[in-house]
């Protein structure tokens, strides 16, 4: 009974705090967008602009919801639901912080320690592109329906590498679960210096499964409108931004538990670091978005299946050799 | 036929140079040759490098516009405005009606009458903001430099029609007589901050 109690605190607890993370997530990128390119960025609304996230929050809840005339209702209406709650429920595998003792009550910052976790991590939120592709299917417009198109396209070239950059690391370990990989960590060293190359795909992988600059080619405002985003307004459209931005907040944290250490011993300190690195993530998909052009969808392709896949194939067969 | 060369080569300030484009490659093993080279050659970290040093240099370009405000040029051809005479604080329009009869969209309208002295004097002057293009003539054709544009752009209203009448433009008699009444700096004037602005173009003309 404790159990479910606090289980479901945790989940509370990790919808409230992503929920609103995911609010000044957008705030980070339009501030640090702003000074990358000399601007200020929001200043009128708070002290520096700090409430336009409260403005944006009610413009979106109080606009009108429309359903166009020649869409698929049904799935229109349930796409953004899919990339927002899949998003979220990635996060149920991910350890948040070291367990730690508040008030003589042990809290651990985990919603569940599968051990399935990443094997999970990577399948639902790689669910959560279904929300764009049925979402520009069903929106009867063709800028949507390039984008649904795209979305398909990103969706089997990233997650082949995804799934085969992570493999060496998870054989050396032999766990699935992240916990597991942080105390393999805290023994061993750091997976990044064993694993530079799985490393390195990985996170050129996440930047698709989030859809962030350099391949940021499913919404890309100034090709295809805002993909399949366009015809969706208030909420419904408030819901795949929230589900973008929990994603990249998720994958920031993903990304340092495999490779960087994680929260290395459990200490104070440690879980201070691994927030650390968790923020260079997330700044790093801002900083790319100011600094990086976007590619095409071929070359993605092209990037994923005759680059990447190759390496990671090379990584996983160097890696057991060296094993053996 | 030489100067006519001179215009041609437009290109002669010093500093600019032409980039060495590579030709494109043709084969698939040139490209992926291509994609190495532009892969470890670190071209991504030297945009990474260039964004992140501005982030840090802070250097904001932003005007805050309803704060803060750019010094507008003195040949900025905004709402009008009606001056006077320096040493008496008359009015310097004399009631020609040039402006009127020059006015291409047809929106200053007056009527004058004789005063006490026999000198001409404007009874009524209004200038229909809705209608004005701001072109200028009325101001290039004053004989009496009396009516010249101002550099108050912020004349917003609720209604199309917007008009200005001779009182509102007219420059207040304690101001003049304050020296304080801003003169038209004449057509080859230069905005206050034209000095810090100014860049070289590559253009010759």
């Amino acid at each position: 009974m404790s159990y479910i109690v606090g289980t479901l605190i945790n989940i509370v607890i990790v919808m409230l705090i992503f929920s609103a993370l995911a609010g000044l997530g957008t705030y980070f990128e339009r501030k640090v967008l702003a000074f990358m390119q000399r601007r200020l960025g929001p200043m009128v609304v708070g002290p520096y602009g700090l409430l336009q996230i409260a403005a944006d929050g009610i413009k979106l809840f109080t606009k009108e919801d429309i359903i166009p005339q020649n869409v698929v209702a049904k799935i229109f209406r349930i796409a953004p639901v899919i990339t927002a709650a899949t998003a979220f429920m990635a996060a149920a595998a991910i350890p948040f912080l070291p367990d730690f003792e508040i008030f003589g009550i042990k809290v651990h910052p985990i919603i569940s320690d599968i051990n399935i976790a990443i094997l999970y991590i990577l399948g639902v939120m790689g669910v959560g592109l279904y929300g764009l592709l049925l979402g520009g299917m069903a929106s009867a417009n063709k800028w949507s329906l390039i984008s649904s198109a795209r979305a398909a396209a990103v969706f089997i070239s990233y997650e082949v590498v995804t799934g085969l950059s992570i493999l060496a690391p998870i054989m050396m370990v032999g766990s699935l679960s992240l916990v597991d990989f942080n105390n393999y960590q805290a023994e061993h060293g750091w997976l990044v210096f064993s694993q530079p190359v799985a490393f390195v795909l990985f996170w050129i992988a996440a930047f698709a499964e989030t859809g962030r600059t350099p391949f940021h080619l499913i919404a890309n405002d100034h090709e295809i409108i805002d993909g399949f985003g366009t015809e969706y307004s208030g909420m419904r459209w408030g819901l795949f931004f929230i589900g973008e931005y929990a994603n990249m907040f998720f994958i920031s944290f993903v990304i340092p538990l495999i490779f960087l250490g994680g929260f290395g011993d459990g200490s104070f300190l440690g879980a201070l670091i691994f927030l650390l690195k968790v923020s260079f993530f997330f700044f790093f998909f801002l900083w790319t978005r100011a600094a990086w052009p976007d590619i095409r969808p071929d070359q993605l392709m092209w990037l994923c299946w005759k680059v990447l896949m190759p390496l990671a194939v090379i990584n996983v067969v160097i890696t057991g050799i060296v094993m053996m | 036929m030489s100067e006519i060369k001179m215009f041609e080569d437009r290109n002669v300030g010093e500093g600019y140079y032409k980039i060495d484009i590579d030709s494109y490659p043709t084969t698939p093993w040139e490209k992926f040759k291509r994609v190495v080279k532009r892969s470890l050659k670190g071209e991504l970290f030297v945009g990474l490098w260039v964004v992140l040093r501005e982030m840090i240099k802070f250097n904001i370009h932003t005007v805050q516009y309803p704060l803060e405000k750019m010094p507008i040029g003195p040949r900025y051809r905004a709402v009008h405005q009606m001056k006077r005479l320096w040493e008496s604080g008359t009015e310097r329009c004399i009631g020609c009606g040039l402006c009127e009869k020059i006015c291409i969209s047809n929106c200053i309208r007056m009527e004058t009458r004789y005063d006490e002295n026999q000198r001409k004097e404007v009874s009524e002057y209004s200038i229909n903001l809705g209608r004005c293009i701001f072109c200028g003539y009325c101001a290039e054709v004053c004989p009496e430099l009396a009516i010249t544009h101002g550099g108050e752009y912020e004349n917003c209203s609720e209604q199309r029609e917007h008009f200005i009448l001779y009182d509102d433009m007219l420059t207040p008699i304690d101001m003049v007589l304050n020296k304080q009444q801003k003169e038209f700096e004449g057509f080859g004037a230069v905005t206050p901050n034209e000095d810090a602005r100014l860049k070289k173009t590559p253009l010759a003309y």
